[in-house]
């Protein structure tokens, strides 16, 4: 597979950050996704308007240029709305891929390392879980234990552990056979040591490029989750149910459905460009990307 | 003889995948809340009430007799009765599915019909404009939310246009071009981020194709640019993309759930969505279940497909 | 009238210029041989005569086919002239064929467009081909898939595809790199036959010249993208005169390693005792009794201290699977290891760390053999953690060392890998191996990567090595060359067996079992060659 071919090749950070400002994608995807970033952590500080504070005559204002996106049917301002949005849209993807890296690397690391039959349960286990539609078995774990926002990231971590397990038991593979791992064995270094000095460093660039598009994906299930009142809940905003409440109100108030759902598109191209831009950037071997 | 007994594993394979599905379901949904009937009917139940849906659930027999009963009914076409609607699951499964199904094949062709062909020519016309453009699209996309997607469907032509219905489904009984016209959007809506995905497998399957050294081979027999892309390029870079087509069912099948709640579509995954609101538990399971049960059929029926385009693939199992 | 000019050919992709004022001829029947090393820029002169290069590549110049002038065809005529007038064979027959149409189908789609007849009307000129090609239909069906077939197998079937029309050209571009030394020799035979049978003239692509001077009548010699040299093949070979050819000539005639006089003791640096190492093969069914492949079979030898011992045999022989059992990354199924009088596999991790620390390795692939993303100093420097007690000074002194003894500098352990060509990579590996001051150096195919140019320095370091120091190699390759440049005692692997061992003069010059005679035979030797040229012209 040449997702697995690893170079011989090896570039200072100073090649890389050439090539990351000639990039075009890189470039157009850093520049959306910081600015995703910087919103959401602005809201901290400041937004234009209190997101929890009610203003019922206010309600259902077109944008102007006091609202600059208008209002929903609480009169709470939906620019405010859409940055405290992406907080939760970022920390629940966040959080996800950070299960999702932190239990399914090590397992895919360790089957590759190994090669007994525990790898093969491991890995079986993993193909198991991964046929399975991600999205249906996070509506159900999210129906039996509750909706909320801490167990959208865990339903959606659980399906990015398959992932990542699997990316790093291939590349752990490739990387195994590779004589340098040899050479490191007939040094006297163990299968731990080896795999933290020699494979661990070599499946960096791969885990970043998977993470951004995890990451990606983690907002839009979220997004779907929080639409169908499964994921983060009132009164806390996020982008997918700022959609569902919209729905009923598209007939009068179109631009509800509008803005948020800009949002989503905004944040999961920026993140998809920036995972292309550093897959280019990494290995200019992939650059036709998927 | 080898490929028979290479299919013999991979039934043998699923029904085992499917087996421990069933478990693993029946563990979510049956042991993992602790008590069902409180989660059926809230915190606040009678103690009275509890145990009678106890008593009717059958909650008080230990939990793996409760689980053969439920999977040797299934094998038998008894999913259980629904506790909201008082009728059978199967019956309910069976009155849904002739929405689903269709918005599902509508969906998956419409995806392939756009995708194969865009693909096809972003990875012949590499880096040149077309290319450039499709792949724009794509990753439009593929950012672009299925959900949303479809309110801006519902705004354009439901509500600005008026040429399509907003929701609902009369029935087929109402004739097959109303049935159809109400599938549309929702299918349109499906398909746009599978369309997208598939487009960008089947672009860059092409172009390893296109650099392997076969294809120098076949030029240097003196077949043309054209004949050399579509008998030996096309027909190899459709084995990986099968495999994403399998996957894509089960991407359809999440899919499902919301769209046929925009569109307020009695399929099956409004039921779940009904099942999960309702606590609906005995549907839910079944339902469930199924689902899984669809996936691993469409990945078996890849399997056979993939055996058939690439005739490695009885060797590679061996090997 | 010629068949083939190229004249003042040039061709350059961007910027860089890749051919420069390319003149060649061939007339009609004649073969040509274009020899060079990898990157002189010969592959592409035949890909630019076959118009098979990207749109981006810019040439200039002319290249006139039967009077034609190529470069100023329309590609519909191009498609016309490929595979009908002029074909290719490529050196890579694990990938030329497409594996997912039977080798019948392939054969057939040439004809089928030339000629516009159907498939069934193919099918008995297929027949005859995969015969000619020494495929006989009976046992090669051309419902047969190319995964079916093995390398040499899979070439035929390639020129199969390239005589179908009998075409007026065949170009050869390295058809046996990628095969076997027996296999080679066959191949080679076929394709002179066929190209006199056929009337067709042969342009031969190849790195190596004992393999051109047997098969051509005029060679031409390329080096940085342009011709520096031609003749016909004899006078070619009696009165070079661009140093460039010199120094191929040079590189590919044997030196015969002075032998250092040992002789077997019974205290062996290490003594292999009846080694077995099985796998076993995937079922044929799911009631099959398991089958096992031996890989390495019932195997017994010593190396004495100091000794250069060869490991010869074909790929897939099993002396790859002998080389990491006997530095303990593999265990054996049966039979032992004994290195410095105690069993590998009997020892505890310590001390078995020991042992690794008189036993280190230098492989093939001198791109594959570092990790990317370390300096040299550390690659160079990571076997010294078997060496107790040592200082960060005292690494630093050693890989300092080190690297002077294999030739490079000191300084160079602040750079990169990638920063080195080929060469001196290998000399790196080296460097890493004799860093803990070995006993014992299992080298994997150590030249096999490299250019002839370069492989002869390789080799003249590792002899240096063993008399300074007093290293034992195992020397393992496929390549009887090599073999004989470097070692005392030869070993002569086959189906997992060691079928021949002796002192590395009389295993070449009177050799005993069949096998060896095979591949010593099917070496291709150019003095011998040249000699018979001589014989013929008198």
């Amino acid at each position: 597979m040449s997702e697995f071919d690893f170079q011989g090749e090896r570039e200072t950070w100073g090649d890389l950050g050439r090539k990351a400002l000639r990039n075009r994608s890189f470039f157009i995807g850093a520049l959306i996704t910081g600015s995703v970033l910087f919103m959401a952590l602005l809201s901290f500080f400041w937004t234009p308007f209190d997101v929890t504070a009610l203003d019922i005559p206010n309600k259902l204002h077109w944008p102007d240029a006091v609202n600059w996106l208008g209002t929903d049917h609480f009169g709470r301002d939906v620019f405010s709305m859409l940055m405290v949005g992406a907080r939760n849209s970022i920390a629940v993807a966040i959080v996800a891929v950070s299960i999702g890296m932190a239990i399914g690397v090590p397992l895919g690391a360790a089957a590759a390392a190994s090669r007994s039959w525990g790898s093969d349960v491991i890995m079986r286990t993993n193909d198991f879980i991964f046929a399975f539609p991600s999205l249906l078995l996070a509506v159900l774990f999210t129906a039996i234990f509750g909706p909320s926002a801490i167990n959208a990231m865990i339903a959606i971590g659980i399906f990015n552990i398959p992932v990542f397990a699997r990316l790093a038991h291939g590349g752990s593979l490739a990387l195994w056979q590779r004589e340098f791992i040899l050479s490191a064995q007939t040094s006297g270094k163990s299968r731990v040591r080896i795999t933290v000095e020699h494979i661990m460093p070599n499946l960096l660039n791969i885990l970043i490029v998977q993470g951004t598009i995890q990451f990606s994906l983690g907002i839009l299930i979220e997004a779907g989750l929080s639409y169908l009142g499964l994921g983060t809940q009132p009164p806390d905003p996020s982008w997918g149910k700022m959609l569902s409440e919209a729905q009923t109100m598209m007939y009068f108030a179109s631009y509800l459905a509008i803005f948020p759902g800009i949002a989503i598109v905004f944040a999961v191209l920026g993140l998809n460009l920036l995972g292309d831009g550093l897959r280019d950037i990494f290995d200019p071997k992939l650059r036709r990307g998927r | 003889m080898i490929t028979f007994i290479f299919f013999l594993r991979r039934i043998a394979f699923s029904s085992v995948t499917l087996f421990v599905a069933s478990i693993v379901i029946f563990a979510i949904i049956q042991i993992l809340p602790g008590d069902p009937a409180q989660l059926i009917l809230g915190m606040n139940a009678q103690a009275d009430t509890l145990a009678a849906l106890r008593e009717q659930m059958g909650l008080n027999a230990p939990f793996y007799s409760r689980y053969f009963e439920w999977v040797l009914g299934i094998m038998v076409g008894d999913f259980g009765t629904s506790y909201t609607y008082s009728v059978p699951v199967s019956e309910l499964i069976l009155e849904r599915l002739w929405i689903s199904l269709p918005l599902a094949v509508m969906a998956l062709s419409l995806s392939t019909l756009i995708a194969i062909p865009a693909g096809v020519i972003a990875a012949s016309r590499h880096n040149k404009w077309p290319d450039v453009s499709i792949m724009g699209f794509t990753q439009l996309g593929i950012a672009i939310p299925n959900f949303w997607f479809a309110m801006l469907l519902v705004l354009v032509f439901a509500i600005k246009l008026q040429w399509m219905p907003a929701g609902g489904f009369a029935g087929w009984d109402a004739g097959i071009g109303a049935g159809i016209l109400s599938l549309t959007l929702p299918a349109i809506a499906l398909a746009l981020p599978q369309a997208s995905i598939l487009a960008r497998i089947m672009r860059s399957a092409l172009l390893d194709v296109l650099a392997e050294d076969y294809m120098r081979t076949a030029r240097a027999k003196g077949l043309t640019e054209r004949m050399t892309l579509w008998r030996h390029g096309v027909r190899n870079a459709f084995i990986p993309v099968l495999t994403i087509l399998g996957l894509q069912f089960s991407f359809l099948i999440a899919g499902t759930i919301i769209i046929e709640n925009i569109f307020y579509l009695p399929g099956l995954g409004r039921l779940i969505f009904q099942a999960i609101a309702q606590r609906d538990l005995i549907v839910l399971q079944g339902l469930v279940l199924l689902l899984v049960a669809a996936v691993i059929f469409i990945n078996l029926l890849v399997d056979a497909a993939y055996a058939m385009v690439d005739p490695r693939i009885k060797r590679a199992y061996h090997e | 009238m010629s068949l083939l000019e190229i004249k003042n050919l040039c061709l350059s992709f961007g910027d860089i210029e890749i051919l420069r004022d390319i003149d060649l001829t061939i007339e009609a029947g004649e073969a040509v041989g274009l020899v060079g090393e990898s990157g002189s820029g010969k592959s592409i002169t035949s890909l630019a005569a076959m118009r098979l290069l990207p749109p981006s590549a810019k040439l200039t110049g002319e290249i006139l086919f039967d009077g034609r002038d190529l470069l100023a065809l329309g590609e519909n005529d191009m498609c016309r002239l490929r595979g009908r007038d002029m074909a290719m064979i490529f050196q890579e027959p694990m990938t030329a064929l497409n594996p997912v149409k039977s080798i019948g189908d392939q054969i057939a789609e040439g004809l089928r467009f030339h000629l516009g007849i159907s498939r069934r009307a193919a099918e008995d000129k297929v027949l005859r081909l995969l015969d000619e090609v020494g495929l006989p239909p009976a046992r090669f069906s051309p419902h047969r898939y190319p995964h079916e077939l093995s390398g040499g197998q899979r070439q035929r079937v390639v020129i199969a595809i390239a005589i179908a029309m009998n075409p007026k050209l065949l170009i050869a571009d390295e058809p046996t790199t990628a095969l076997d030394v027996t296999t080679q020799a066959v191949i080679l035979d076929l394709l002179r036959e066929l190209a006199a049978e056929h009337d067709s003239a042969l342009l031969l692509i190849t790195h190596d010249l004992a393999v051109v001077a047997q098969m051509v009548d005029r060679i031409a010699v390329m080096k940085d993208g342009e011709i520096v040299e031609r003749g016909k093949t004899l006078e070619f070979f009696r009165d070079m005169q661009h140093p460039y050819s010199k120094k191929l000539l040079a590189a590919s005639k044997v030196k015969p390693k002075t032998v250092s006089e040992i002789k077997p003791s019974d205290k062996p640096l290490m003594a292999v005792k009846d080694l077995t190492r099985q796998y076993r093969l995937p079922r044929q069914n799911l009631f099959a009794p398991s089958r096992y492949l031996k890989a390495v079979n019932d195997v017994s030898f010593q190396i004495e201290a100091g000794e250069s011992v060869g490991l010869v045999g074909e790929s897939g022989c099993g002396k790859s699977t002998l080389a990491r059992t006997l530095l303990a990354l593999n265990k054996p199924t049966t039979g032992k290891i004994e290195f410095l009088g105690d069993d590998l596999f009997r020892l505890s991790r310590h001390a078995l760390l020991e042992k690794r620390r008189n036993m280190q390795v230098v492989f093939q692939d001198p791109y594959g053999s570092f990790n990317p993303r370390h300096k040299v100093g550390r690659l160079v420097a990571e076997p010294l953690q078997l060496v107790k007690n040592i200082s960060k000074l005292g690494r630093n002194e050693r890989v300092a060392e080190a690297l002077m003894h294999v030739g490079l500098k000191a300084e160079d352990a602040d750079k990169y890998p990638h920063e080195f060509s080929g060469g001196q990579r290998q000399r790196i590996a080296i460097a890493r191996a004799i860093i803990t001051r070995p006993k014992l150096i299992v080298a994997d195919e150590p030249v096999s990567a490299l250019d002839v140019s370069i492989r002869e320095q390789v080799l003249d370091l590792l002899n240096e090595l063993s008399v300074e120091q007093g290293l034992a190699y195992l020397f393992i390759s496929h390549d009887l060359h090599v073999v004989r440049a470097v070692t005392d005692r030869v070993l002569v692997m086959y189906q997992g067996q060691i079928v021949e061992h002796g002192a590395t003069a009389s295993v070449f010059d009177d050799p005993q079992h069949e096998y060896t005679k095979k591949l010593l035979a099917a070496t291709p030797d150019l003095q011998a060659t040249l000699q018979r040229l001589e014989k013929e012209r008198v």
